[in-house]
């Protein structure tokens, strides 16, 4: 979920702290029972099954949202953009009964409504499916969708054979061919997806939200969820989108709203409007959605990986990445790519391989050994793994550069500033401070300081794991405006990328990786969409 | 080759270094509003008895606190990293044990004071070698050490004691250094600054409030967790040998029940002085502060004649009251803005 910069919007103070905002949810899926009325709307009724009027909220410092109205129609999807804090979250937190608006109303069916807390939200059939749904690893499929309202039977206690069973058809209504006794633990990302997904309809909601639904999933269970959204807008619901990307806006939604800092600065039907146009009302300014034109001056090889295997997740991978160059990893999510670049940071051990860095054996045995070598790794879960939550901005930068802004094991608080400043300002960063707390920023501006935390080791190689996900385009613009410097100045780039126009847009070279192996290799112009979806999927046959 | 960092900057603009000023941040803190509860206790205390204000008497009070706050130091930086140890007491006894059994072979004071340091080291490197090296949970772990450790102790000593030891051994825990200022206070302030400086100015520290705060992104950023919660628990067994010298020269003696219950005793003056229980942060000053109140606190009640079990009474509802307080004040205030 992105985090509003403003002091207020992040959860208070350093003792016990548990984010609120998932509990909540499920105490709200818990317990909304089913108030709604189940008829389908008449086909040609313009009346919105939701509406937000002059709403407004405000935390200490920042103004989140600022008159901002919202109409949702039912069997309609309306595709909700706005660059990272432009108030898309607070607006979902709004209307779940997580925050309470300062001023404004929210009306369902006509009538006025107020959600003092998330499980009036649920009751009045609002559901949301959020980018980080929480679910329990380590109870079953069928137990996640029904927890907190699981069939009883007349003893009072749960009825296991019923929850089972409506698992299933739930499971089944969806397309979804996952057991509902499994262990949730067992399942894909995708696949928990899908059970998140059921969980929502468990609760037969009129208002459904999702946020990002299709951020960490790869291009056919894309399409999966595309075809569940169709589903859902037959059943009538009134759909709530919020997507990053434009593609998918014009394929699924019916009508956009777009909100810019806290304000809705446009709205209406797809039909109507051009990519051009949605861009420009998102940022206020025209982008240009072209990559950085780029023309490579490779150097020296810097970089050789041989025959680098690991017992379950890759087998022999083997190539060679020159200074300046951007060597792209493409591949299904599952194919093996994050993990054998972790393998390559020191994080795991391959069981057999070798590095060669300037045509010298390196040994990499941990992550800093490999950051001795000049390999630096942005990785792609930046929450767990990139940013320090907690600590300041400025100790983030400094810290895998702390042996040379320290003096004697003894810290150089001037020193770590200025290297934070340097690095900082360098990637357009947005915050109030060098020493507020990272997890107040939004996911682009973390990103930006886990850049500029491995930029400021001066690496030779630096690995980018899915760097632009989740991040408004503006930012991911400036990533890739950065990325094309960088090699420029003669860094060798590898980026891990599921996004085909990015690794396109980007790469000199991209390697496509299937279930642990290296597929193909394309370079020039070989360098197709079909080409790459082919040899990811394992298409080998050319139809014509 | 190699990217540097451009002089001129043409994008980008400037974030300031700090939103607050230190000392803004000061007035703010944790540690002031203890500081606040120590001053009233200790204005209370001085109406309470006419004997509280008298030098000696304060001097002798400190014993109260010394020796539990010297493992609470390195017991904080444990918590910090997100790990704990409940076997702190144990090692005591187990050291003292050691060194009264050397006594009764003849040892002196130097071998003594060695076999101290080294029992404490050793189970440290016992607890730490379980935790990091296994990957097993410390607070199971040093459960399960906790009893180790005393059982030990109670199998060599059964209801006997150790007696006997030489009478310089006996400076540590009741000699004085200058006028009422004892030596175990001196060690005490000594290590204050040695671990206040350890957490706040050096890239260990640093390492530790990183470790504490994203175990996943502290070892995806270089840093040698394992290694650095090793040394901790390292740390800690030895400065539970430290107070296991202090405490067996100030009794003369050895007990297997010496020092029981002092590990939750030690926790609590770690979490009193606003080290968070979940990891990440927390500073020294605060458990400085926090071991002068529950000293101080002990102490008033003890002039008073109050029985020990109305002392760790009001010690639990110090703990909750101070803890629930700013967490009852947010809520208020958050509910006056709804």
């Amino acid at each position: 979920m992105e985090n509003n910069a403003g002091p207020g919007a992040s959860t208070p103070g350093p003792h016990l702290n548990t984010p609120n905002t998932g509990l909540q949810n499920m105490v709200m899926l818990a317990n909304a029972q089913d108030s709604a009325d189940k008829h389908p709307q008449s086909g040609d009724a313009v009346s919105p099954a939701l509406s937000l009027t002059g709403i407004s909220k405000s935390f200490p410092g920042v103004k989140a949202l600022s008159d901002v109205s919202l109409e949702l129609y039912p069997g309609e999807v309306t595709a909700l953009v706005g660059e990272n804090g432009a108030g898309k979250s607070t607006i979902v937190k709004v209307l779940t009964g997580i925050y309470q608006p300062d001023e404004g109303e929210i009306s369902i069916g006509g009538t006025q409504v107020t959600f003092p807390t998330a499980q009036d939200a649920g009751r009045a059939g609002v559901t949301a499916i959020h980018q980080e749904t929480v679910l329990f690893d380590d109870l079953s499929v069928a137990e996640n969708i029904f927890i907190g309202h699981a069939p009883k039977t007349k003893f009072g206690l749960i009825d296991r054979r019923a929850m089972i069973d409506r698992a299933q058809a739930l499971l089944d209504r969806i397309g979804a061919r996952i057991d509902p006794t499994v262990t949730l633990k067992d399942l894909g990302i995708a696949n928990k997806h899908l059970v998140a997904i059921a969980r929502a309809l468990s609760i037969d909601a009129r208002i459904v939200i999702m946020d990002e639904p299709t951020a960490s999933l790869s291009h056919k269970e894309i399409e999966e969820t595309y075809e569940l959204v169709e589903r859902l807008k037959a059943e009538g619901k009134a759909i709530l989108f919020i997507s990053h990307k434009f593609d998918e806006i014009f394929r699924i939604a019916d009508r956009y709203t777009v909100f810019r800092d806290g304000q809705m600065v446009g709205a209406g039907k797809i039909a109507d409007v051009s990519k051009q146009e949605l861009v420009k009302l998102m940022v206020g300014r025209s982008v240009d959605q072209v990559f950085p034109k780029r023309s490579p001056q490779l150097g020296n090889e810097v970089l050789k990986v041989v025959g680098y295997s690991h017992p379950t997740e890759f087998e022999d991978i083997g190539f060679s990445l020159r200074a300046g160059e951007i060597l792209g990893f493409y591949g299904l999510v599952g194919a093996g790519r994050s993990e054998f670049m972790q393998a390559l940071f020191g994080v795991t051990r391959p069981s057999k391989g070798a590095v060669r860095i300037d045509d010298q054996i390196a040994v990499i045995r941990d992550p800093n050994e490999a950051i001795g070598h000049g390999i630096v790794y942005v990785p792609e879960d930046r929450g767990k793994q990139g940013a320090i939550k907690g600590l300041p901005i400025f100790q983030n930068v400094s810290l895998p550069s702390l042996k040379e802004t320290s003096h004697k094991g003894f810290l150089r608080l001037a020193k770590e500033f200025k290297l934070a400043r340097d690095y900082t300002q360098r990637l357009d960063l947005r915050a109030a401070a060098l020493d507020q707390d990272i997890g107040e920023l939004s996911g682009g501006n973390q990103q930006k300081v886990v850049i500029a935390k491995w930029l400021a080791t001066k690496p030779r190689v630096i690995i980018l794991d899915e760097p632009t996900k989740g991040i408004d385009i503006g930012s991911k613009a400036a990533v890739h405006e950065f990325m094309a410097e960088l090699a420029a100045e003669g860094l060798a780039v590898i980026m891990v990328s599921s996004e085909i126009p990015e690794i396109l847009g980007m790469s000199d070279r991209v390697i496509v990786m299937r279930e642990g192996r290296i597929a193909a290799e394309y370079e020039g112009d070989d360098l197709s969409p079909e080409h790459l979806v082919r040899a990811a999927a394992g298409i080998t046959e050319v139809r014509s | 080759m190699s990217v540097t960092a451009p002089d001129t900057v043409t994008t980008g603009r400037q974030i300031p270094d700090r939103l607050k000023s230190p000392l803004q941040r000061f007035l703010a803190s944790w540690e002031l509003l203890l500081l606040g509860v120590a001053i009233a206790v200790f204005v209370i205390n001085s109406f309470a008895s006419p004997y509280f204000l008298d030098p000696w008497n304060l001097s002798d009070a400190t014993f109260n606190f010394t020796e539990k706050a010297m493992i609470a130091f390195a017991m904080a930086l444990l918590i910090i990293s997100g790990e704990i140890d409940l076997s702190v007491a144990s090692i005591i006894a187990l050291a003292s044990t050691a060194m009264g059994f050397a006594v009764q072979l003849g040892a002196d004071t130097p071998v003594l004071v060695l076999i101290g340091l080294a029992v404490g080291l050793a189970c440290g490197m016992f607890n730490g070698a379980l935790v990091t090296g296994l990957g097993l949970p410390s607070i199971v772990v040093t459960i399960g050490t906790m009893s180790l450790f005393r059982g030990i102790s109670y199998i060599v000593l059964g209801d006997k004691a150790y007696t006997g030891y030489p009478s310089e051994f006996a400076f540590f825990g009741q000699g004085y250094v200058w006028w009422v200022i004892s030596f175990e206070f001196l060690l005490f302030a000594l290590l204050a600054v040695v671990f206040a400086v350890l957490l706040h100015k050096t890239n260990f520290g640093r390492a530790v409030y990183v470790v504490g705060n994203n175990p996943v992104g502290a070892l995806f950023s270089g840093i040698r967790v394992t290694r650095v919660k090793f040394a901790l628990f390292l740390l800690t067994g030895l400065m539970s040998g430290v107070a296991a010298i202090c405490l067996t020269s100030r009794l003369g003696a050895t007990r297997p029940s010496i020092a029981f219950g002092w590990e939750l005793e030690v926790v609590t003056m770690v979490v009193l002085g606003g080290v968070s229980i979940l990891g990440g942060s927390g500073s020294i000053p605060g458990v400085v502060v926090a071991a002068f109140v529950m000293g101080m606190v002990t102490f008033g009640f003890g002039l008073l004649n109050v029985p020990g079990i109305v002392m760790s009474i009001f010690i639990g509802l110090l703990l909750i009251g101070v803890i629930a307080l700013p967490r009852i004040a947010r809520q208020l205030l958050a509910k006056r803005k709804v």
